[in-house]
């Protein structure tokens, strides 16, 4: 399909880019432990590993160009090398083949537990800002309003390996989406928080939107992603499969797992 | 569009390669901004380490006034006659600064992998965690100092100018403690195996930079092994510390020289081979 379209400046007159994602590939190497029961027997002793490494090519030359005032929705399947590609756009993952271009170093808010988890909520925020660059005394004055956004002033003081992983993510979204980003790409984060905090988060983002920030969201929630977004990408085996206006993308991508869950 | 073309166009627009490590000067200077950051999480961490424990922080106390009156009790037996001159003092800057190093060796080793949760989470320089574990270990090492110079006048009875050059020589060796964490903590990040091996590492320079004995008197038959012992940072730094403050021994101008080649050389390479896998980190 669309797959091996290039980044094409068509608009470029009237339109900025801010992200550009030109064939982009990457490759991970795993050392595969244990081997398939099914596989035959290989060789064993201290060396055998060498022969049990192996490539996953998890995003197989994706491109495409972010414009200003776009926020972005990824959709597909789970292993679709969605979160891998989004690493790779912040820098935390390298690539093995194309060239990402943009306009700052994307903040990427991640799934997973607690940042540190013997430390408590409000420490973790100050923390969590430092890292990102705030000052200490800016950190200060912001941790209530980061707690009350989280929605977590009652516990704010206990550690954070006693939060639920919903707490946890909430808190994480609070301290990323409290001060502007240029680029803020958003992971899977907010799929464990209520209902209640999917909405203040939901504003958030359309808020970083608005001042001028682009936001990238992956989320298995369709509503979410109709809610913030203005362009859904749906990747499927690292390869895009579709890329346009939300409702079209949405609509074929559900019409997909329908046919593929029968 | 052709790669050339993207790059231009992409230019023009002020977008910048992505993925690509920083230059290393922007690297020292982003780390650097956010020092705030590392002595935050080197006071937190700590903190929350001891929170479980009833005498909480005053470990930091007891704990190396424990080891070294057993290192004294035992080795100022075994060594009998053969002690060195004025051995307590000896001893204790011995063990004190010793650990010191080997602290800062081990934690920067784990530095990475036990702040996981933080390293997938945000990006931000890599190096700040190693380089908080090194002020761990010397807010850490600051009462020990304390402890030290207290035995000093008990036994010495007299403060002497010596002590002034205690400044310039912390600073040389948490400079070596920096580097020393950062490649430490770059090996075991990739080779996760090293960290089974830390320990008879730390072992190893424990037993030969003379931390009980004087090395000198031991190897004093045996001029060209001691020639080239006596340039093992470890050892080179505790000499120095003790010709500085306890009575008996001298400053010698090599070691002294050793000192600040150690210093400087650890810390370029150190942060220069941590930098070279910035992107490396976390990535599992």
């Amino acid at each position: 399909m669309a797959a091996t379209k290039k980044a094409t400046p068509k608009k470029a007159a009237e339109r900025k880019p801010v992200v550009i994602v030109d064939d982009v590939h990457v490759i991970y190497k795993v050392y595969a432990s244990g081997k398939r029961v099914t596989r035959g027997q290989g060789k064993n002793g201290i060396f055998s590993k060498t022969s049990n490494l192996r490539e996953v090519h998890a995003v197989k030359g994706v491109s495409f160009t972010v414009y200003e005032g776009e926020s972005i929705g990824i959709i597909g399947s789970n292993g679709s090398g969605k979160s891998t590609l989004l690493r790779a756009i912040s820098g935390l993952t390298p690539i093995d083949g194309g060239s990402i271009y943009a306009i700052a170093r994307p903040t990427l808010l991640g799934v997973g537990g607690a940042l540190l988890p013997n430390i408590s909520g409000e420490r973790n925020i100050l923390l969590g800002g430092m890292a990102m660059g705030e000052s200490r005394k800016d950190m200060e004055k912001s941790v209530d309003e980061i707690a009350k956004f989280a929605g977590l002033e009652e516990f704010i003081d206990l550690p954070m390996r006693t939060y639920s992983s919903g707490m946890a993510a909430r808190l994480k979204f609070a301290i990323a989406a409290h001060r502007d980003h240029d680029i803020l790409i958003v992971d899977e984060a907010l799929s464990v928080g209520d209902k209640q905090f999917q909405n203040r988060s939901e504003a958030r983002m359309r808020q970083l939107r608005e001042n001028a920030g682009t936001v990238f969201l992956v989320s298995h929630a369709m509503e979410s992603i109709l809610e913030t977004c203005n362009r859904v990408i749906w990747l499927e085996k690292g390869l895009i499969r579709m890329d346009g206006d939300p409702k079209k993308v949405v609509a074929a991508y559900s019409k997909y797992m329908e046919e593929i869950s029968e | 569009m052709s790669q050339e073309n993207l790059a231009a166009y992409a230019a023009e627009h002020g977008l910048k390669r992505m993925g690509a490590r920083p230059s290393f000067f922007n690297y020292l200077t982003e780390t650097w901004q956010r020092r705030d950051f590392a002595v935050a999480l080197s006071t937190f961490s700590n903190e929350a380490a001891n929170a479980r424990n009833r005498l909480g922080k005053w470990w930091n106390i007891l704990l190396p006034t424990i080891q070294a009156a057993t290192y004294g009790l035992i080795f100022g037996v075994i060594l009998g006659s053969s002690r060195p001159d004025n051995f307590l003092p000896f001893l204790f800057t011995g063990v004190f600064l010793f650990s010191f190093m080997s602290g800062s060796f081990y934690s920067g080793a784990s530095s990475i992998t036990s702040n996981s949760g933080l390293v997938r989470s945000l990006s931000f320089p890599r190096a700040l965690l190693p380089i908080s574990t090194v002020i761990t270990q010397f807010v850490n090492l600051l009462p020990q100092i304390g402890i030290l110079l207290v035995t000093l006048l008990i036994i010495q009875h007299q403060i002497t100018w010596g002590w002034l050059a205690l400044i310039p020589i912390l600073f040389l060796m948490t400079m070596f403690s920096a580097g020393l964490a950062m490649i430490a903590a770059r090996l075991t990040a990739q080779v996760r195996d090293l960290s089974k091996l830390l320990p008879f590492v730390t072992r190893i320079f424990f037993y030969i930079s003379g931390i009980f004995f004087s090395v000198d008197k031991v190897l004093a038959n045996h001029p060209d092994i001691y020639a080239f012992v006596k340039w093992n940072p470890v050892y080179d730094f505790i000499e120095i510390a003790r010709g500085a403050l306890v009575e008996g021994y001298t400053m010698e101008t090599d070691i002294w020289i050793a000192c600040v080649a150690w210093a400087v050389v650890t810390f370029v390479f150190g942060s220069i081979f941590f930098w070279k896998a910035e992107e490396e980190y976390g990535r599992d």
